[in-house]
Order: C-alpha cells, then sequence, then structure tokens
C-alpha cells in the first residue's frame, strides 16, 4: 500500500486511540491520595471519564504535524483575501508574546508586579490613538466584532445620557460587512440598510432621507468594502451629526490609510480596528485576534471598564474600575493580551514612517495588482485609484458560464489560497482581491499571469475549471449533505 | 524597520504601469484637509535586534509567575500544559491561516474544529459545540441570548458566577430587553428557593457556576429540576475546566447549554490572554448557537471532508437576524484544547483531576492549622476554597510575594466586605513543598502582622 502523506485521509485522534496508551507525565505527589467519594456527594462524581483519545506523546505529535499540512496560511502561499488583510506575520512577535514576563502572568497579580505588561497596554493605546486621531483607546474586546458591540453600546450610552431615548436605529449601507447590522440588533438596535451608489460610495441622498431624530448612528467602513476611499466622507458625517447621531468607523480597512489620514479626523466618532489584520498579528485559523475600540475624547467615560490609565504623579499603571458611566465589561479579564503583545512589537518595531510607508506600499501593490488584473478581467470602478484592495469579476466571461467560485477554486490549483468571493453583496460575482504590502512584484505579476491563465481555460475547457481543484486531496466538498445530515462530533461506535 | 519586499527600482517600475509618479498620487482622492501634515507621533522605528530588547525590557518590568508558586485561580487556572502544544500551534500552517472559507485547503484547521467541538461535548456531556466563542464570560452571555426569547426574556444568575462574568452578562442584556435577576447565595451555595424566589413566567433560564467562583460545587441537578419545572433551561459555566476529570458532567445533570472557558489548557495564563469560549448545548437547540460549526461530509469523490455548516445562522448569511454577530473566535485556542486534551486522554484528565482534589484538600487542611484561620463556607469543594484571615487579604498576598509566593486572590477587589478573604487555587502541579511553604509562611506573616 502506498503511503503518501498528502494525499490520504487523517484518521481522527479518537480512531488513533489504543487502550494503555499515555502521553502526559503528571508530577508524582508524596501526599496521599484523597478519597473523592468522602468529598464529592455522589451523584455528582463522574461515572464514565469523558471519551478523550488514548495516545502516545508520538502519535499527537503526527497527527497535528500531518493536519498542518493539510492547510494553508500566509506562510505557504499568497493569500489576498479582500478585508481581511493577510499580511506576513513578522516571526519577531511570536517571540517577543512568549517571553516569561508576558506569557507567566496571572490576571489578578498585584499591579506592582505586572508594571511592563500595564505599561505596554497604555504605550499601545495612545499608538492607536494617535494612528485613528481619537481621545482613548481600550484593548479589552476579542475580535473586530466584539469591538463593534462595545462601539455600538457607547454610543447607545452617549444618547441615554442626554436622555434622548428615542433614537432606535443605526443606518448601515447594504456594502457594509455582516457584522455591522448583527452588531446592531446584538446592542438592541434596530438595522436600517440604505443603498450604496454603483461604486460603493454612500447614496448622500438615501442618506438624508433615512437619517432623523431616530438615528443613533451610521457604522461606515472607509475605505469602503468595494475597496475605494469615501469621497463625500465630510458631507456623510455632516449629514449624521447634523441629525443627531453618532458615527462608527469599521477599521477592517484601516491598513490603507495609515499615516495619510484618520478615521477621527474624518469626523467619526467611534472607532474599531483588527489588531488581526492592519497590525500584522496571525489570525490562528480564526482568531484569537483583537479588536480595541477607540473613542473620540468626550465618550470616554463610556468605555468598557476597567480602563488602563498611568498615574504620573505615582510613576504607576493601573487598572481604572471606577469609571460610573462605562457601559461596563465586555468580557473577563482585558482582552487577548498575546495578540497585543504582537500589536505593539509591531508598531515598535516599525515606528512613525514604517506604519505609513506599510499603508503607501499596501495601496501601491493594489492598484498594480489590479492594473495587471484588468487584462483579464472585469474590474470595478476601473478609472479610480484603489485603495488596499480591488474588486473583480467574470462579468467579461459570463458566457462560458464559469462562476466566480470556479475561479476561486481553480486558483487553489496553482497554488493561491483564493481572494474573498460574493463579498461585498452589492457587486454581483465579486471576488475582493488585497495583496498586502508585504508582497513583492514578482508573486503579483505570477498571480495575475495565472488569473489570465485561468480566464483562457474558462474558454477552452470551461467543465475543467467548473470541477476544480483537481490537484488537492480533497476535492469540492458536498456542502448539501453536510447542512441537511449534520454530523458535529465523532461518536464511539458501540463494541460488539 | 519594515516588511515590505519590494525595490525602489521595482516600485518605479509599479508606478509606470499605473500610470503615475508617485505614490502620493493614488491617494488624491482623499480631501487635501483630511491628509496628516506631519508625521504620527509615534517613536521611529527600530531594528528587530533593538525591538527584541526594547520588549525584553518590558517584559523584565513583571514578576513571571514562573519563578513563584502560584496559589491564583478566580477564572484564571493555572493547569499542566504539555511543552507539545505550542510547538503544534507554532506551525505556521496553523497560525498563519485564517477562517476556513476554502475547505480543500483548510482540512486541518476544520479537523481540528471538529475533534475540539467532540471533545467540549464530551467534557460537557452534551450534543452538539462550535468553533469557540471569545471567553468564559461572553460564553455565559451568548448562552443567554440562546435561551431568551421575546417572551421569555428574564434570566436568573446565582451571585456564585464570577463577578467579571455576571457583568459581561449584564452589558450584552442591556439594550436587548432582557432582565438579569439574582439569586443570592447562603453558606457559599444557591438554594433553590433563592432561585424561585426571583423567577417568573418569563424567566428562560437558571445560571449556576459549577464549582462556583468561591469553590463549592453546586447541586446543579436538583437546579436543572426546579429549572425545568418552571420551564426554564439550565445553563451551567464551569470554573476550572479540569473539574470535568471528576465532577459529573453537566448534560448528564440535566443542564440545557454549558459554557466554560478553556484557558487552562491553552498555554501559559498571559495576563489571561488566551482565554477561549467552550459552549455546548443539546440537539434541540443546536440552531440558535453562536459562531462557526463545523460539520463532517464528502467531497465529490465521496472522500470523507470538513466543511463549516449551519451558516444560515451566522452574520454573513442572516445579518441583522443573526443568532450573534461573532466572526473571528479563539480559533487557534481551539487547536490548542484539542492537542492538549488528546495529550493527557482519558485518564490524564482524570488524575489530574484527582491530584487536585487531593493537594486542594491537603492545602486546605494545613491552612485551617494557622490561629485566625477558617473556611469561609464549609462546602464540598474541588480545586479552590475561600478563608477567612485574621489579616486583609491584600497585605498577606503581599508579604507573601517575598517567600515567592503568589496568592491568595483577595476576594475584597469584587466585594468591599470581603477584604479579609482569600481565594486559594491549588492544582496537580502544586508540590507538597509548595504548599508547607505556604502555611509556614502565612503563619510567619499573620504574626508579625497582629502585633504591627
Ligand atoms: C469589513 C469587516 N468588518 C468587520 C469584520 C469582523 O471582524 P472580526 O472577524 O475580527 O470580528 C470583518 C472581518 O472579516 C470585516 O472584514
Amino acid at each position: 500500500m502506498s503511503k503518501n502523506l498528502f494525499s490520504q485521509t487523517e484518521a481522527l485522534i479518537f480512531d488513533k486511540s489504543r487502550p494503555g496508551h499515555k502521553a502526559y507525565f503528571l508530577p508524582e505527589s508524596s501526599i496521599e491520595k484523597l478519597d473523592k467519594k468522602k468529598i464529592i456527594p455522589s451523584h455528582l462524581i463522574r461515572k464514565i471519564e469523558a471519551d478523550l483519545p488514548e495516545v502516545s506523546e508520538i502519535d499527537v505529535v503526527r497527527h497535528f504535524t500531518h493536519l498542518s499540512s493539510k492547510n494553508f496560511g500566509v506562510d505557504t502561499g499568497f493569500y489576498p483575501l479582500g478585508s481581511c488583510t493577510m499580511k506576513y506575520n513578522p516571526k519577531l512577535n511570536e517571540n517577543t508574546a512568549r517571553l516569561p514576563g508576558f506569557s507567566w502572568l496571572h490576571p489578578y497579580q498585584p499591579v506592582e508586579t505586572v508594571q511592563g505588561a500595564l505599561q505596554l497596554m497604555y504605550l499601545l493605546q495612545i499608538s492607536l490613538a494617535e494612528i485613528l486621531g481619537m481621545g482613548k483607546v481600550t484593548l479589552q474586546p476579542a475580535a473586530g466584532a466584539h469591538g463593534e458591540l462595545a462601539g455600538i453600546k457607547i454610543i447607545k450610552a452617549y444618547h441615554d445620557s442626554r436622555g434622548d431615548t428615542k433614537r432606535n436605529k443605526i443606518i448601515i449601507p447594504d456594502a457594509a460587512h455582516g457584522t455591522n447590522p448583527a452588531t446592531a440588533t446584538m446592542a438592541g438596535y434596530q438595522a436600517v440598510e440604505i443603498k450604496s451608489t454603483p461604486e460603493g460610495d454612500v447614496d448622500l441622498d438615501a442618506l438624508r432621507a433615512a437619517v432623523g431624530e431616530d438615528t443613533a448612528g451610521l457604522m461606515l467602513t472607509n475605505p469602503s468594502t468595494l475597496g475605494l476611499f469615501e469621497r463625500n466622507i465630510t458631507e456623510v458625517t455632516k449629514i449624521v451629526h447634523e441629525a443627531g447621531g453618532l458615527i462608527y468607523y469599521d477599521g477592517a480597512n484601516l491598513n490603507a490609510i495609515m499615516g495619510i489620514t484618520r478615521p477621527g479626523d474624518m469626523g467619526f466618532d467611534v472607532v474599531h480596528v483588527n489588531l488581526h489584520k492592519t497590525f500584522s498579528t496571525p489570525h490562528g485559523g480564526g482568531g484569537p485576534g483583537a479588536g480595541p475600540v477607540g473613542v473620540k475624547e468626550f465618550l470616554a467615560k463610556f468605555l468598557p471598564i476597567p480602563t488602563v490609565e498611568y498615574i504620573a504623579e505615582k510613576d504607576i499603571y493601573v487598572f481604572n474600575y471606577d469609571v460610573p458611566e462605562s457601559i461596563g465589561r465586555m468580557k473577563s479579564f482585558y482582552g487577548n493580551f498575546p495578540v497585543i503583545v504582537r500589536a505593539y512589537t509591531y508598531i515598535r518595531a516599525l515606528g512613525a514612517d514604517g506604519l505609513k510607508k506599510s499603508s503607501q506600499y499596501a495601496v501601491l501593490n493594489a492598484n498594480y495588482l489590479k492594473k495587471l488584473v484588468e487584462k483579464h478581467l472585469h474590474v470595478e470602478a476601473p478609472e479610480r485609484f484603489c485603495m488596499h484592495e480591488f474588486i473583480c469579476t467574470p462579468k467579461n466571461i459570463y458566457d462560458t458560464g464559469v462562476h466566480t467560485l470556479d475561479i476561486a477554486k481553480r486558483l487553489i490549483d496553482y497554488g493561491y489560497h483564493p481572494p474573498t468571493i460574493y463579498f461585498p453583496l452589492i457587486v454581483e460575482e465579486a471576488m475582493m482581491i488585497e495583496p498586502t504590502e508585504t508582497e513583492g512584484i514578482e508573486t503579483l505579476q505570477e498571480f495575475a499571469e495565472v488569473i489570465g491563465a485561468i480566464v483562457n481555460e474558462c474558454k477552452s475547457d470551461p467543465e475543467m475549471v467548473k470541477s476544480a481543484p483537481h490537484t488537492t486531496y480533497v476535492k469540492r466538498v458536498d456542502e448539501v449533505k453536510a447542512a441537511r445530515e449534520p454530523n458535529l462530533r465523532y461518536r464511539r461506535p458501540i463494541a460488539e | 524597520m519594515n516588511y515590505i519586499p519590494v525595490t525602489e527600482l521595482e516600485k518605479e517600475a509599479m508606478l509606470k504601469e499605473i500610470g503615475i509618479n508617485s505614490i502620493e498620487e493614488l491617494f488624491r482622492e482623499i480631501p487635501d484637509d483630511l491628509k496628516i501634515k506631519n508625521e504620527l507621533k509615534i517613536p521611529k522605528g527600530l531594528s528587530e535586534y533593538e525591538t527584541r530588547k526594547a520588549l525584553i525590557k518590558l517584559a523584565k518590568k513583571n514578576t513571571d509567575m514562573n519563578e513563584l508558586a502560584n496559589f491564583m485561580g478566580a477564572g484564571a487556572y493555572n493547569h499542566y500544559v504539555p511543552t507539545l502544544v505550542d510547538h503544534l500551534l507554532s506551525r505556521s500552517e496553523f497560525y498563519t491561516a485564517y477562517t476556513p472559507y476554502q475547505p480543500e485547503i483548510s482540512q486541518g484547521t476544520l479537523q481540528n474544529i471538529y475533534e475540539f467541538q467532540t471533545i467540549v461535548c464530551e467534557l460537557f456531556g452534551m450534543d452538539v459545540s462550535n468553533a469557540s466563542v471569545y471567553d468564559g464570560a461572553t460564553a455565559v452571555a451568548e448562552a443567554m441570548i440562546m435561551a431568551c426569547d421575546k417572551k421569555k426574556n428574564e434570566i436568573v444568575i446565582s451571585k456564585g458566577l464570577h463577578k467579571e462574568y455576571r457583568e459581561t452578562v449584564e452589558t450584552y442584556a442591556n439594550g436587548l430587553g432582557i432582565t438579569v435577576k439574582y439569586a443570592e447565595l447562603e453558606e457559599g451555595i444557591t438554594p433553590l428557593e433563592a432561585f424561585e424566589a426571583q423567577a417568573t413566567d418569563a424567566t428562560a433560564a437558571y445560571v449556576v457556576m459549577y464549582p462556583n467562583f468561591y469553590g463549592c460545587i453546586e447541586d446543579i441537578q436538583k437546579i436543572a429540576v426546579a429549572a425545568h419545572a418552571r420551564k426554564a433551561l439550565l445553563i451551567v459555566s464551569i470554573s476550572d475546566l479540569s473539574a470535568m476529570g471528576i465532577l459529573e458532567a453537566p448534560g448528564n445533570l440535566g443542564a440545557d447549554i454549558v459554557v466554560g472557558d478553556g484557558m487552562p489548557f491553552a498555554g501559559p495564563l498571559s495576563f489571561s490572554g488566551p482565554s477561549i469560549g467552550l459552549i455546548a448545548t443539546t440537539t434541540k437547540l443546536s440552531r440558535k448557537l453562536p459562531g462557526r460549526i463545523c460539520g463532517m461530509t464528502e467531497d465529490r469523490e465521496g472522500k470523507r471532508a470538513f466543511v463549516l455548516t449551519m451558516q444560515a445562522r451566522e452574520q454573513h448569511i442572516r445579518r441583522d437576524k443573526a443568532s450573534s454577530n461573532i466572526c473571528s473566535n479563539q480559533a487557534l485556542y481551539a487547536l490548542a484544547n484539542n492537542i492538549t486534551l488528546s495529550t493527557l486522554g482519558k485518564y490524564g484528565l482524570k488524575e489530574m483531576a484527582e491530584n487536585t482534589l487531593t493537594n486542594a484538600h491537603y492545602c486546605k487542611d494545613k491552612l485551617l492549622k494557622i490561629d485566625g484561620v477558617e473556611m469561609l463556607y464549609e462546602q464540598p469543594f474541588y480545586s479552590e476554597f475561600a478563608v477567612k484571615l485574621p489579616i486583609p487579604a491584600r497585605v498577606l498576598q503581599k508579604h507573601l510575594l517575598k517567600y515567592d509566593i503568589l496568592g491568595p486572590v483577595d476576594l475584597g477587589r469584587f466585594d468591599k466586605d470581603m477584604a479579609n478573604v482569600g481565594l486559594f487555587f491549588v492544582s496537580e502541579i502544586r508540590s507538597k513543598d509548595d504548599m508547607d511553604r505556604l502555611a509556614f509562611a502565612m503563619e510567619v506573616i499573620i504574626n508579625e502582622q497582629k502585633f504591627i
């Protein structure tokens, strides 16, 4: 039997279990073992062990190493997943996050013993406030969507504090990410969708018609989810402010503008940033990220507890729990601290100059790639410069019957992670490409050439493209079966 | 420094292709009055070597727990995590990937989620779990949202739930029209009457921590019966996850939703960084779960494969009607939990829990020999217990540091009336010597302080 690791199904760790095998060695205790029945009421004692595998250390290591080989990361290859900013994750940051002085800390250690951790948090807070043009920042939210929830709650707290309780709507353009309307609902607001212009700008007339006495705020991404700078941003913020609403900035696209322009200067009142995008912390296969929130000074009193403060007279950093008008707490403890250490390391290494350069090259790379891709596919807003990402579609080859999904899957055969597809919803068959600044010219050229080659394949052999990928071990997956017959966990077959 | 692999010459070529002369032109759509005039007020960049030095300097200002014997828990429990975990997490195919949207090249992440879901279900005795939420506190909040609807919009939470969890739940409830009520403790546990006193026809769920914040083991079976009699659900929040090696699984005692925090099995506590919310429920409630769920299916050729499924609950499909707004979760720590619990296995988790129980009780007996030290509550406990002290816990904590001992958690930080109560956590990694030293040092400190 041939055994190619890359072309075989990896058995579940549970199927590798063999009675008597073990991979753990706990400290031997010289204390006589206690009889649990003497302590715990019998009905609360576990009768049957959790069915965890019995495996040796080498089995565990090989199992997860095999699984890793079935994955594609930024280190594997080009990962132009639009809106997600899959930039290179510096190895230095991995090391600093693991320094014992950061990793071996209990959250309730006396503050005198964690001054370095608090100082780092404080420094990251003021750095982000400067980058965003905001007054004060909290690092507590665990991801972008969590930051959105904190931010919208801050907007609510602001209106409530003024006795202005009739505002029950959050306006969200139809180009927005799904977390925006979901957040509005979770914060107890009604999400009101407004149409965007075909280029993804806010439709000013639609906005004017939508705002009113019931407007709590507007959620906006700028650059928009179409990768274009919202040219009317000053007008947008003016309309909402004049109606008495506040304006929320979804910072998913901040990588385009660091050191160039700031949400605070554009008129935004509340902002979240995704440290796992703009500030290069790894995406971890879906997390952990971090979604710090920045607010204008007049909203600082609503930030979640605890805040991190510096008391200059005593030269000490502290947690402040005494924030009477705070929206409360968003999670236990203080945030995804190792992510915070990585992001701070990144900002310290790059400095003001490096951050700006990163945004400039992110935008340069995107525009260059857009030019090259335009030779093969339809691109949105071809006459405008895009920011850090752009959208293309197979509109020009619809007659081949090939869809965006097929092109995405075919890209896998050429060794790329596909772009974000079918988002934003307002562009039919959207493919959102974000190269980031950490890719070189050759990668971009090769990628564009492959797009060209695939477009040719769509014309010459559309069926082949429609059944891609062909080179992976696992081929297109039956999602309907997964949904119809949910198999969401393993159960050991009952022995005969 | 920066991570930009483009030379000046290459930049020129790119600008030429775009048809412009400078990068600045790319930003022409940004109104001039919005452009930053000067540089950001952030220090200039450093080389890699200098950055590392700067970070080491900051890290050195912290007292690293490794050099101390730790007796602090209270939501952040320090158990043994095998060395191999961080090595496997460090495989960049795992940590530099994102959400497995493309199953053909994400089977590693997906199979991990499936195995992780299985392990969570096994630990809790439940049918269905997900790829994780942010932490234990938000997991309770998400469970609350699952349980509530327009008619049933109240929950009754035991005061034995971690205060920071209660605060988080209140933040989430506020604005959703959900009323949060509390059941008071009596002698450290929640009597049924305390729940009943708060319950109404609108009560959607009872929430209890197991073991509770003070370490006491609540009889969740009784509470489940009472909740169900009221047509309410029982939400159980596990404090120290390792307790699942010794305590009956909540699912077998009638719980409808079980949550917990996988921090103890994710790696070093990192100031609470590696928190990861676990959430599991019954098949009946599965379509209300928040976040990503992975299912087993087949590929086009009939080979076993995994894929994200039941997505009709999620924000990218349902938008304002989604079961939650969660998008990114704590995936890498789900991997860590899967690896740790696979390494410990069936008997390792049990042994860990039994050793923890033994150590915690040895420690308690030792401490109670000290004059003036008493148990706060006389209830069965697992890894944590609260004791009344003749001196403020904060003072004791400070002096114990001189003996290289970290702890106990000062309950005064949660409740002003408890300034003289210390919450001690003891796990399988504390040696007899650590505990003897703790008892010795405590006795000395208490005697000294009494005379000041
Ligand atoms: C535009 C936008 N908003 C919000 C989010 C949500 O961020 P997170 O996944 O960190 O919660 C994303 C992430 O993909 C996004 O692209």
